[in-house]
């Protein structure tokens, strides 16, 4: 379908569930159901699937570049308090801009396509990695550093081999919250560019078709709390020590 | 006519539009956010309180915040249909986690002596929370909802896919009636409503923090630290 299809405007959907409930190839679906399982089961091969392994590598294209950039960024102001301020100012500045205003933004340049989402969706990451990576960096005490640069190491050492390693649990932390965050962008984005369980959503949206809406919803919602399970195991098993301190952390 | 130009025109041309729904869109946040204390703020002071179920807080704290704002949206035009209720909805649920986690891990960090000394004066349990665990909570609860209020705000927008009319989000959603420009022009808008709401709450929150703590609150004991000194002491 054309993109452009897609953000032209449907003024406001009919409220109240709306008459148009057109037949999405599911037979055995009668017009008035709230959820027709035949459906799913149907449009599982065609569609649900193909659309959510998409919105896992969406996912993952965002959150694996956010990392790098966050983690040099935060290596890079760890001694530099006026980069970290600037750091913060923009992340937070780019994390309140609506989302659907964020990608449209850079539609004229980079067109309607994969490029444009994950720019808007990497932006989104920076506020949650930076601040956690930098949080970590900082957090180690400093008779621990004193202790080490006893020992003969370097500056450099110092840091990659002492608070590198100890920045790993809130580093892990911040990377849970960015991956949701960035599943939940990632729906909106289909906006844009027709990728990822949203497409469905905006979809149906128009049509008021509430199967392909629950199905998709539920399998975008199913797909947040697994990568949350997830990376909560990861968690624990890069950092069995510090399962304590993490309770309550953000 | 460049762009930014365009974004000008469309101020002036729509500032009627843009100023109710600015409106709408902040009556929306807060009935979001004020229902969102009303669920969090009890959950939150009770099991930081009694110190238990902290898996209510954190776990259930944590799961809610993994939900996508769009699907909780497409699922309730399912279950409850389009409307108010539906992205009042979809708002609440992002707004809870925020509150309930830092209102439990704040009552849950009270001092442990405060409480005792509080008990052996013969205060009671209500007496404990409302008198000693709920001020010194304070800071970190107000944290809580001053990012909820401006994550809130900053999603608000998508009543316009909810079938709920009447926020930024008609102008944002329909880049087809208003150009890029009018996207640009409503964007603005919510961000500087967004940092305007993180600007007020911040106020709110210094405010509404007890001046003992208040002086504590930064580390320095500075001008207003004296201040206090010689109002309490002399």
């Amino acid at each position: 379908m054309s993109a452009l299809a897609a953000a032209a405007p449907t003024p406001t959907p009919p409220p109240g569930g709306g008459p148009v409930i057109p037949n999405f190839g599911g037979g055995a679906c009668p017009s008035h159901t709230t959820f027709c399982w035949n459906w799913v089961t149907q449009n599982w091969g065609p569609e649900l699937g193909p659309r959510l392994a998409e919105h896992v590598y969406i996912t993952l294209i965002a959150v694996g570049i956010g990392l790098v950039i966050s983690l040099a960024a935060a290596m890079y102001a760890y001694q530099r308090g006026w980069f970290e301020r600037g750091f913060i100012a923009l992340s937070t500045l780019l994390y309140t801009i609506p989302a659907v205003a964020f990608f449209l933004f850079f539609v004229p340049i980079t067109g309607l396509s994969l490029t444009t989402i994950e720019i808007g969706l990497v932006g989104y990451t920076f506020l949650l990695l930076f601040r956690n990576a930098l949080t970590g960096l900082r957090s180690v005490p400093p008779e621990v550093t004193a202790a080490a640069a006893g020992v003969g190491m370097t500056p450099r050492q110092v840091f990659f081999r002492i608070n590198v390693p100890l920045a790993v649990p809130s580093i892990m932390a911040g990377l849970r919250i960015a991956t949701v965050t960035t599943i939940s962008l990632a729906t909106i984005a289909a906006y844009i560019t027709p990728l990822g369980l949203g497409e469905p959503i905006f979809t149906a949206l128009h049509t008021v078709f509430t199967t392909e809406l629950i199905a998709a919803g539920v399998l975008a919602i199913l797909l947040a709390l697994v990568a949350d399970g997830l990376l909560v195991l990861a968690q624990r098993a890069v950092t069995p020590w510090a399962r304590a301190r993490l309770r309550g952390a953000r | 006519m460049g762009f930014w130009n365009q974004v000008g025109h469309f101020y002036a041309d729509h500032s009627q539009l843009l100023l109710h729904e600015v409106g709408s869109q902040v009556l929306l946040s807060l009935a979001a956010v004020a229902a969102a204390v009303v669920i969090a703020l009890p959950v939150g002071v009770l099991t930081g309180h009694l110190h238990r179920w902290s898996f209510v807080a954190i776990s259930g704290g944590n799961a809610l915040r993994a939900l996508p704002t769009l699907a909780i949206i497409a699922v309730g035009i399912g279950v409850y249909g389009l409307g108010f209720v539906n992205i009042w909805v979809a708002m609440i649920i992002l707004a809870v986690p925020l509150i309930l986690t830092n209102t439990y891990t704040a009552v849950d960090g009270v001092n442990p002596a405060l409480v005792e000394a509080a008990r052996g004066m013969g205060m009671n349990a209500w007496q404990i929370i409302w008198r000693v665990e709920l001020p010194n909570s304070v800071p970190l609860i107000m944290a809580g909802i001053r990012t909820a209020t401006v994550y809130v705000i900053a999603t608000a927008y998508l009543a316009a896919f909810a079938g709920s009319p009447g926020t930024l989000g008609d102008i944002i959603g329909n880049e087809g009636s208003y150009t890029l420009a009018g996207v640009m022009a409503a964007a603005i808008v919510a961000v500087v409503l967004a940092f305007l709401a993180e600007l007020l709450l911040g106020l709110a929150q210094g405010m509404m923090t007890p001046r003992g703590l208040r002086l504590t609150a930064d580390g320095v004991p500075g001008r207003a630290y004296r201040r206090a000194f010689r109002l309490n002491f002399e």
